[in-house]
Formats: structure tokens, C-alpha cells, sequence
């Protein structure tokens, strides 16, 4: 069984974001970036089913400039196999992309690739949108299982327990599929330093958005970027007493 | 300008939700239709349409686990052509549909918008909400999620309403794809994400046991319970009652997060909250910098005594 890993490169979820002072954007100069949380539990699965003998190859996929080389290097020192960059023209072109773009140019990698299974974040964190494993599943026709917390894999069928509104809900697929991951469905482990010397010498195939033969729609497009309006601080209290009296003014029809 | 609207359900009620889209859709559209993934008789027998008068049935839904996105997109997909907008309340149930009908109607999505500029102007929380987007789309139909906090649910609108049907289509999935079951969180507090009063736990309750503090002093409101990632994670509450970023998001007339660091995922889900309160042991901890009353002290002693304030005043006061 093949896997494929479509990951994004985000600002590092630590970092306390800036908005651009010309509100086009949120400041990426000299940030820190990271791998997507999400797509991280997204490679740790894949490679557990690896792991397991349940998956034969692991391969990552990333929609970036060269410069993101750095976390399909970051992938392979987790376990996967190889990994394929697809670069956008320009770094204003990617910012420009949608998530259907996304999905349109994962779907033309996935049936050159023929996976049996995509795995991939349930969200980006830049902009949580939470679209783009949806959209790929109904873009290449198949079944999804989204919010996964726990997945196992049986004779070409997958049983995915999914975080949903009420609690949990069980299902399954046949294969190939799409599952996109929550929080609670493993923890990513840290790349060892043999690891990370190791997958300097695994492929990473390049190619150019020119070469799929795509042109990307960008239908939804960001005008401003602005801060949210700020909560006025607030006030220390120094009794219970105090407290019980505040919580009975705000529950107060009156107040 | 026509809208659809996809209804949030549950086995006896219409949720909140469902009223906030309408709301959210009445700011695009003139005619407004409401779609419901419920058996018929059911639907008709249990739900409170609050009148709306343009209510679209699904016929045949035998069994609840028939109902997959693949089934409900193709549903939907049967009905879209009439309509300049599909929206979606931006819960678990429709972050999960809404991207397959966009992507088989070619079309992008506008993800939890919080605000309607114009019928192609919105305004969507980015980065956990740290940043707000004013996005447009071209598209010739919008596809939508509704962040429903931020859209006062619509009222009552008259005493009867019209029903129509279409079927529902699920042959060409069933065998690919089904449901087994849902296992409901047992709870018979009111819904976290409507509630009025949320009471919320992290991660310094320490254990499962303790976290029945924030239960007793929901009791008190009658308010809902949430939790922090690190409070889920730990096990202390289950995965239904996080609120933040990728959570639950809510907005209610008191938030009291109790042993609540308030890691910017966190504040995402809940900083709309009219009055927040924080109880915590640690000043320096970033829920302090936007709670409207803090309150720094042990919460193992804090919150007994809170309880028995609030009881003795509920008795007398």
C-alpha cells in the first residue's frame, strides 16, 4: 500500500503572528516556520502504517518554492520515503492560490502517484480554512473520512473513528480514500539526529507548476488583512466574595 | 438572489445553528430554503421550524448511518442548480461537507465568515483568529461555511411552513463508504456551543476527579462544559468538550476558564465571550490579559469556596 502526504509550510504555531503595516498580509520575513501541526500527525500515521508493514511507501508532497525543501528534508528524517516539490512561479503566486487550486494540482499528483491512501492535516493554521482533503476527495472521486482520531487499516478497507460535534463517530471506507487528521490521533514523534542525516540522501523530486499543466483559478482572494478589535483589560479581584458578586451582576437581567 | 441553507440537526431538535445560517443567508438572498438530513415523519413530528417557510425534506433517509458527506453531497448537488449560495454552519458537520460540494461544483469556499460585506464581501477569522481577512469571491455561487456565534439566530417567523421533498442519494456510495456508529457523549447540559454560561478546565485540574469541579460549578448556571486541548488530551474531558482554534468556538455571556493558561489556539475559540473570568495561579498567564475579572489564587481553593458562595446566595440571596 502507497501513502500519500500532502504537507504545507506554515508559521511555526509558537510564534505570536504580525499583521503587515500595509494590511496585505501577516508578516512571514524572518519567522519562524514549521511544518504544519496537523500534517505532522498526518506523516506520523502514515509512517506507523509503514511501520506496521500495512504501507509499503510513504511519499510527501508540498505546493512551495525551492526554499521549502527544508521541511520535505524535515518529513524524510520522520520516516517517509521520498517526497515531490511542486514550485509555484512565485512566491506572490502561492500566496494567491486557493484551497481548490491546492486541491486540483494534489489531485493531478495523485494520479500520477496512484496512492491507496492520502493522509493530510485536517487544517492549516495560517489560514483555517479546512478545505483542501475535502475537496481532493471529491476532485479525484473518492471516499473521506475527515477529523480522524484513530485509524486502522484491514483488506483494502479503513475504519477511521472521527471527532464530530456529539463525540465520536465510527466508519469505514473502501479504499483509496482520504483521511484527514485531528489532535488526538498520535504523537508526532522528534526527527534523531541519525535520521535527519539519513534523509539528506532520500529523493525529492522537483517539478514545476508550469509542467502539470494547470492554471490556478484564484477565485477567492484575500483584499485586507487587519487586526482583530482588542479586549479591554480587565480587573484583579481579591476575594471570592467579589468574584460571586461579579458573577451575579453579569447574570443579572439588569446588567 | 436564492440561498440554501444545510440544517444542523440532532435526534429532537433543529440546532441553534441551523437559525444563525438562515440569519447569515437572509444577508444574501431574498429566498431562502432550508435543507434537512432527517427522516421525513420524524422531521415533521419533532423539529420547531420556527415557520420558516421554504423547508426542503430529504425523503428515504432509512438509517442515520446512510448519511456520509459522499451521500449528502450528492444530495445536495441534485438540488444546487437554482442557487446563487450554499451555507453551512462551520461545525464538525458542515467543515465536512461543504468543501466536497464546492469542489464538485468547481467552485471555491469561504470558510467560518463572520461578517457579510456584500453578497461577494466577507470577513473570516485567519491565524486562530489573531488576524481577520476580508476575502472576495468570483465564483457565480458561493459556497459557505457560518461561524454561528457571530449571527443572532433568526425568530419565530410564522405559524405554518410549506415543505417540499427531494431524494435522498445513496446508491452510488453506500457499498464505498458508511457509517458504523456515534457514540454521543452522554450530557444533559445545555449545547457548548449555544450555552449561555461555559465553564472550562485545563490542564492544572490534575485529573479526571478533579475536573468534576468545573462540572459542579456549571451545575450552579446550568451553564455547558469546556475544556482545553491539554484538559482533552490528558483525558481529564472528552474530545467534544474542547474549545479553540480547531475545536469549538464559542460565544457566551460568561466564559470562566479555570486553570486555563489560554494558549492562543485556546483564546480562538472562546475570546467573544461577553464576560470572561479567569481563575488561575499564575498572573502572568495570558488568559489574565484578556479576562475582564481575574482572579489569582489556588483554583483548589478558590473554587470550593466559589461553589459555596454562589449556593449560599442562590438559597438566600
Amino acid at each position: 500500500m502507497k501513502i500519500l502526504v500532502p504537507v504545507k509550510k506554515v508559521i511555526d504555531h509558537t510564534v505570536k503572528i504580525r499583521v503587515k503595516t500595509d494590511a496585505t498580509g501577516v508578516e512571514t520575513q524572518g519567522v519562524k516556520m514549521s511544518i504544519n501541526p496537523f500534517d505532522e500527525i498526518a506523516i506520523e500515521e502514515a509512517v506507523r502504517l509503514k511501520e506496521r508493514s500495512i504501507a509499503h511507501e510513504v511519499i510527501i508532497v508540498t505546493i512551495g518554492l525551492e526554499t521549502h525543501q527544508d521541511i520535505l528534508r524535515q518529513a524524510l528524517a520522520l520516516g517517509a520515503d521520498r517526497a515531490i516539490l511542486v514550485t509555484a512561479e512565485s512566491a506572490t503566486m502561492l500566496e494567491e492560490f486557493d484551497s481548490l487550486d491546492i486541491a486540483q494540482i494534489l489531485k493531478l499528483i495523485a494520479l500520477k502517484e496512484t496512492p491507496d491512501l492520502v493522509i493530510m492535516g485536517k487544517q492549516a493554521i495560517d489560514d483555517d480554512c479546512n478545505q483542501t482533503g475535502q475537496m481532493l476527495a471529491a476532485l479525484l472521486g473518492w471516499p473521506q473520512a475527515t477529523f480522524a482520531s484513530q485509524v486502522t487499516i484491514e483488506s483494502g478497507i479503513a475504519d477511521v473513528a472521527r471527532e464530530i460535534d456529539g463525540g465520536i463517530e465510527r466508519m469505514a471506507f473502501q479504499m483509496p480514500g482520504v483521511i484527514t487528521t485531528d489532535l488526538r490521533l498520535n504523537q508526532p514523534r522528534y526527527a534523531s539526529l541519525p535520521n535527519l542525516m539519513k534523509a539528506k540522501q532520500k529523493p525529492i523530486g522537483t517539478m514545476k507548476m508550469s509542467e502539470l499543466n494547470y492554471t490556478p483559478r484564484q477565485r477567492i482572494v484575500t483584499q485586507t488583512v487587519f487586526n482583530p478589535p482588542k479586549r479591554q483589560s480587565g480587573q484583579t479581584l481579591s476575594s471570592v466574595s467579589e468574584l460571586t458578586q461579579r458573577l451575579f451582576e453579569t447574570l443579572s437581567p439588569s446588567s | 438572489m436564492k440561498a440554501l441553507v444545510i440544517a444542523e440537526i440532532d435526534k429532537h431538535s433543529l440546532k441553534q445553528a441551523t437559525f444563525s445560517c438562515l440569519a447569515a443567508a437572509q444577508k444574501l438572498a431574498t429566498t431562502v430554503d432550508l435543507m434537512v438530513f432527517a427522516p421525513v415523519d420524524h422531521a415533521l413530528h419533532t423539529y420547531d421550524f420556527r415557520g420558516w417557510s421554504n423547508v426542503i425534506l430529504v425523503e428515504n433517509i432509512t438509517c442515520e448511518t446512510h448519511l456520509t458527506a459522499e451521500a449528502m453531497t450528492e444530495t445536495i448537488l441534485s438540488q444546487a442548480s437554482t442557487y446563487d449560495s450554499i451555507l453551512f454552519p462551520a461545525t464538525m458537520f458542515g467543515k465536512n461537507i461543504a468543501p466536497r460540494v464546492a469542489a464538485q461544483l468547481n467552485v471555491g469556499q469561504i470558510s467560518d465568515v463572520i461578517d457579510i460585506e456584500s453578497s461577494d464581501s466577507f470577513t473570516r477569522p485567519i491565524y486562530a483568529g489573531n488576524a481577520l481577512a476580508k476575502v472576495t469571491s468570483s465564483d457565480t455561487v458561493k459556497i459557505i461555511t457560518i461561524r454561528t456565534t457571530a449571527f443572532s439566530p433568526i425568530a419565530e417567523s410564522g405559524p405554518s411552513s410549506k415543505k417540499l421533498t427531494c431524494p435522498f442519494l445513496m446508491e452510488k456510495w453506500q457499498k464505498r463508504v458508511w457509517v458504523e456508529k456515534r457514540e454521543g457523549t452522554q450530557n444533559l447540559r445545555p449545547e457548548l456551543s449555544t450555552a449561555k454560561v461555559v465553564v472550562a478546565g485545563g490542564r492544572a485540574l490534575g485529573s479526571a476527579e478533579n475536573f468534576q469541579l468545573v462540572e459542579k460549578l456549571a451545575d450552579i448556571f446550568e451553564g455547558a462544559i469546556g475544556a482545553s486541548r491539554a484538559a482533552v488530551d490528558a483525558g481529564y474531558a472528552p474530545n467534544d468538550y474542547q474549545v479553540g482554534q480547531t475545536g469549538k468556538v464559542v460565544a457566551p455571556e460568561l466564559y470562566i476558564a479555570i486553570g486555563i493558561s489560554g494558549a492562543i489556539q485556546h483564546i480562538a475559540g472562546m475570546k467573544d465571550s461577553r464576560i470572561i473570568v479567569a481563575i488561575n495561579n499564575d498572573p502572568d498567564a495570558p488568559i489574565c490579559q484578556i479576562a475582564d475579572y481575574t482572579f489569582i489564587g489556588d483554583l483548589f481553593k478558590v473554587v470550593p469556596e466559589l461553589i459555596h458562595e454562589l449556593t449560599t446566595r442562590k438559597r438566600y440571596g
